[in-house]
């Protein structure tokens, strides 16, 4: 079992898994085995999966074993089973973004990140839950029911990769896959005490993963550790011919920089993130996390990045506007679920109005506003010069410093229906994420101790495009920091 | 088309879309194939699958811009964005197309009698799939259900939209003919109107001369040149008809229904379709480097005007009359074979009369220069060099053989003259006649020569000889 | 500087419905109204910056010219992707009726 923090259970940290694996010493099969007991023992309670996958991953658990015995290396996550969040395609396997309109859905194909884990030797136990199509901060808006988080049943576990987090923090799988749009990683990873990475956009083909803000999203990893965090970003990371959007750069030297430290390297903290609306325990942290990073030799500065303030609002005029097309294609003719009508117009309604929930609803139709006629330019094309100004904030701060430091949420994980009925209030649990979403820039969450109840706490690692081995660096000193 | 004489000017602006030959698709590997069993070409990129992502085809930008170039465009960085609307064969409900920021702006295309029609744009973007409307015969009114099929779905497409220079249904059908020809002759697609890989919608509108334009509606479904030509000449007349009895046009989207010659109200723009465009965040912009460019320019073929002014230089014609053997793409053969030596009015004369049969581009340029030689030198007629060169272009044998096979024997001059002396000597009342200014006595004596060498004698040489011996004769007194 | 938009309406939220293909029951639409003018409202708040002569981004990354080689590989199965179609025939996807041209 799992402590609250995430910290590793008896059955991790994966890359020992791995190494066990690889050296014969445990079966992947045991290794599966095990884990999936520990879902089967607390799995109902928290609801972290869609579906589980268990019959699958026992056949490749054997395979592997067969591969070992006959003096093959499965490759660095050998027999280390990973939960990924269901909205990345899985061949074969129901992919359903937790709505109702893909249910049941089986893709024909492959996600890139999945081939690269299997191809790794990993081995997929389930698809977690998420809100419906990543729209939400909570797991609150799933059409399979939210997800509990493992530290306090009565909470959520962030969202909208809640089922990963909590999956990783439930010992259901050392390490798990999400999708960060405007802090779906890091803020459920806070949440739920463990490591949550959103690379830089571009890092990790977002070839298979089911659409929300095309602009936004990258896929990232959960861990109980730092370093198993930096082990599944470099088997995930690298170009892929498939997304004309990935950087044309190899995946980055992780691992071998962990235990560099952070001596000589400048770190500013976020003035504008430390403000109104961030507890008074989180600011607590944060500047407890500067200390450590001082302590360690960094030097530690405040600075400012003013556009920041803006990110919200920028990021719910641009997400919103995306996810408005990229959601058209759930029209009931191709796949998915189909209610039928007398006219094809009128079958895309009654399909889309029976399929999607209020949250994406409401997205929809504010991104279709922010984009309709006479409207364009003054939201969406607004919101995108607001994004070039952030950009620019914070290129001008990365000319003073390598690293920002800031909190990951502004609360602790809150209570199930606290902010269902306020849509606003949901949104403004973004607002220290977001900002790294519309910049592209590479940011992380490190559990940094716990708040009143002993909630965990995140504190946030940013960094400049493609800069994720000093992240990690800074990411390591902080976990060496709290142990 | 009788507009201007009623005082009304028709004002056209053709926007045609054609299908590129790439062996793939836009942003995905599948074939791009016409014909294919339904929905076997596609897979999760042209299917919008969730999840799936677009990746530009380095071809069809390389066509596109052939396209430009060849139509006197500027080549610019461009962006793809989104065009938002539902429709069935639209897999991800959104079409992928260039908006403001296009391939290609600015340019022009001549016409072969000189005339010039502007290019506003050629951009490039994906086709739909096809929807077949089942029961109700067919049409989509009254369908029970509908049938669609991807093969389609992500096709490259290139839209290229004219000016409204143009000013009659002849010079739209010209327009589009010397386009397809174009965009034959540089590869970029096979144009097939027939099949539906060349697409033409026509905005037509009328005015008085020197006015303002007149509001437009756009004709779709315009399958064949004719059906162009016709729609425009109908749509035309129908907004007169309108105007003189004091309604207005209203701006609409009209369909051209071949079997009864009309065009029907598909929608006004009061129904118009709001968009909602923006940048597609799956693609970055491309930008093609110069190098690029020069190199796609490099390899652009000669184009049918510059053709048509070449072949015209060379035989002493016009542009617009050497267009027809331009179009048979014979405008090589009638080159080569005056560089070979044969007269180059002879050479146009049949290039442009005897040689519409398949198979005309492939005649030894060297044998047909023989031939008209041949004909030049009187040892064939005009007849005969027909007969002969249509046995070339089927038997490739050389005309010499074919001329001799056929019994045209070679008429040298001195049997010749001997044939209109003996004419003569046996008929001397109507070279009496003749000589005393009756051309009418002239037929009964080539009348002779004819019968004498059973048709092998030229005419024109005939008559020649005759005037000849007329001249030296001593006069009547 | 450009200022915001009207507050979102009633009709707007039933325009946007229409052009989404939702369809709101009349409590839906008073909610909808409510919530999206509320975040509009928070929105307002880049009113104050003057974005007048700074580009848009569309993208985070600088990249251009990503193009693939013209070589054609085999999709998908026709069995497969019909299997995930709702409803197919005749190899083809099967719909109701189309009451209207493509725009």
């Amino acid at each position: 079992m799992t402590g609250a923090g995430g910290r590793p259970g008896p059955r991790g940290p994966a890359h020992e898994i791995a190494a066990a694996v690889r050296r014969g010493e445990r079966t992947a099969a045991l290794v599966v085995d095990e884990y999936l007991e520990a879902i089967a023992a607390r799995e109902e309670e928290l609801h972290a999966f869609n579906v589980i996958t268990a019959e699958r991953a026992r056949e490749a658990a054997a395979l592997l074993d067969r591969r070992v015995a006959a003096g093959d290396d499965p490759g660095p996550l050998a027999g280390v089973p990973v939960a990924l969040k269901d909205n990345l395609c899985t061949r074969g396997v129901p992919t359903t973004c937790s709505s109702r309109i893909l249910a049941g859905w089986k893709p024909p194909y492959d996600a890139t990140v999945v081939e690269r884990l299997a191809a790794a030797g990993a081995v997929v136990v389930g698809k977690t839950n998420l809100d419906e199509f990543a729209m939400g901060s909570s797991t609150e808006h799933s059409a399979t029911g939210p997800t509990r988080n493992p530290v306090d049943t009565e909470r959520v576990p962030g969202g909208s990769s809640g089922g990963s987090a909590a999956a990783v923090a439930a010992g259901f799988a050392p390490i798990a896959l999400g999708s960060d749009t405007g802090g779906s990683i890091r803020q459920p990873a806070a949440f739920c005490g463990v490591v949550g990475v959103k690379p830089t956009y571009g890092r990790v083909s977002r070839y298979g993963l089911v659409a929300f803000a095309s602009s936004l999203d990258q896929i990232g990893p959960f861990a109980t550790t730092v370093a198993d965090a930096a082990l599944v970003l470099e088997v995930i990371a690298g170009h892929d011919p498939l997304d004309s959007t990935s950087v044309a750069e190899p995946a980055p030297d992780l691992l071998r920089v962990l235990d560099d430290g952070v001596a000589g390297l400048r770190v500013g903290v976020v003035r504008e993130l430390l403000g109104e609306g961030v507890d008074a325990e989180v600011v607590e942290r944060t500047r407890a996390a500067a200390e450590a990073l001082d302590a360690a030799g960094a030097v530690v500065d405040e600075v400012s990045v003013p556009a920041a303030a803006y990110g919200l609002s920028a990021y719910y005029l641009i997400a919103p506007a995306e996810a408005s097309s990229n959601l058209a294609r759930y029209d009931g003719v191709r796949y998915g679920l189909r209610v039928d009508a007398a006219s094809t117009a009128e079958m895309n309604v009654a399909t889309r109005t029976e399929g999607f929930g209020d949250e994406v609803k409401r997205r929809i139709m504010l991104g279709t506003y922010a984009l309709s006629a006479g409207y364009y330019d003054a939201y969406y094309g607004k919101a995108q010069r607001v994004r070039t100004l952030i950009i620019r904030d914070f290129d001008a701060a990365y000319e003073r410093v390598d690293l920002l430091l800031a909190p990951t949420t502004p609360t602790t994980a809150f209570r199930f229906g606290d902010k269902t009925g306020d849509p606003l209030s949901m949104y403004l649990s973004d607002v220290c994420t977001i900002p790294s979403n519309l910049s592209g820039h590479p940011a992380m969450s490190v559990p940094f101790g716990f708040g009143a109840g002993g909630l965990p706490i995140g504190v946030q690692v940013l960094a400049p495009a493609l800069g994720e081995a000093a992240m990690f660096r800074a990411a390591a000193v902080l976990e060496e920091a709290i142990k | 088309m009788s507009a201007t004489a009623t005082g009304w000017e028709t004002v056209v602006g053709l926007e045609v879309h054609c299908e590129l030959a790439t062996a793939t698709k836009l942003f995905c590997a599948c074939p791009n194939a016409f014909g294919a069993e339904p929905n076997t070409n596609v897979c999760p990129v042209c299917l919008g699958l969730p999840g799936s992502l677009p990746v530009l085809n380095e071809r069809a930008v390389e066509l596109a811009m052939r396209i430009g170039q060849a139509l006197h465009c500027t080549v610019k960085p461009s962006i793809f964005h989104r065009k938002n609307y539902f429709y069935p064969d639209m897999p991800k409900d959104y079409q992928i197309s260039q908006y403001d920021e296009p391939i290609n702006v600015d340019g022009y295309l001549e016409l072969p009698d000189g005339t010039r029609v502007g290019i506003e744009r050629a951009h490039l973007e994906e086709d739909t799939g096809k929807t077949t409307h089942v029961g109700g015969g067919g049409r989509i009114h009254e369908a029970t259900y509908s049938l669609v099929d991807y093969n389609r779905a992500g096709v490259p497409l290139v839209e290229i939209v004219a000016a409204p220079d143009i000013r009659s249904a002849d010079a739209a059908r010209a327009y589009v003919a010397e386009l397809r020809a174009i965009l034959v002759a540089i590869g970029a697609s096979d144009a097939r109107m027939e099949e539906g890989s060349l697409r033409v919608d026509a905005n037509v509108s009328v005015r008085r001369p020197g006015e303002p334009f007149g509001t437009r509606c756009e004709v779709k479904n315009l399958n064949s040149l004719r059906s162009l030509g016709r729609a425009i000449e109908f749509e035309a007349q129908r907004q007169i008809t309108l105007l003189e009895r004091g309604e207005a046009v209203v701006q609409q989207t009209r369909h051209w229904d071949e079997s009864d010659g009309r065009t029907h109200t598909l929608r006004s723009k009061e129904e118009a379709y709001d968009y909602r465009y923006f940048p597609e965040p799956d693609l970055v912009p491309v930008a093609p480097p110069g190098e690029w460019q020069d190199q796609v320019r490099a390899l652009l073929p000669p184009l049918p005007a510059d053709r048509r002014a070449h072949l015209a230089a060379v035989t002493g014609s016009t542009p617009a009359g050497v267009a027809l053997v331009v179009e048979r793409g014979l405008d090589g053969l009638v080159l080569a074979a005056v560089a070979a030596g044969a007269d180059p009015e002879r050479a146009l004369t049949h290039a442009e009369h005897n040689l519409s049969m398949e198979g005309a581009d492939r005649l030894d340029p060297a044998a047909f220069a023989r031939l008209v030689a041949m004909e030049v030198a009187g040892e064939l007629t005009a007849t005969q060099a027909k007969a002969v060169l249509v046995d070339m272009v089927e038997t490739g044998d050389p005309p010499d053989d074919i001329a001799r096979a056929r019994g045209f024997e070679a008429m040298g001059s001195d049997a010749l003259t001997a044939a209109v002396d003996e004419a003569i000597a046996a008929d001397p009342d109507a070279w009496a006649s003749y000589c005393g200014g009756n051309e009418k006595a002239k037929g009964a004596l080539v009348g002779r020569v004819m019968k004498a060498t059973r048709g092998q004698a030229d005419g024109k040489a005939v008559t020649a000889l005759l005037e000849e011996r007329r001249a030296a004769a001593p006069g009547p007194a | 500087m450009q200022p915001m938009a009207d507050r979102i309406t009633r009709d707007d939220v039933a325009h946007v419905a229409w052009l989404a293909r939702l369809q709101l029951t009349e409590d839906e639409l008073d909610r909808f109204t409510g919530q999206l003018g509320a975040v509009l409202d928070h929105a307002a708040d880049v009113e104050a910056l003057d974005v007048g002569d700074v580009p848009p981004t569309a993208h985070p990354l600088p990249l251009e010219n990503v193009l693939r080689a013209d070589t054609p590989r085999p999709g998908l199965d026709r069995d497969v992707v019909l299997g995930m179609a709702p409803s197919a025939e005749d190899g083809r996807f099967r719909v109701p009726p189309v009451l209207g041209e493509a725009p």
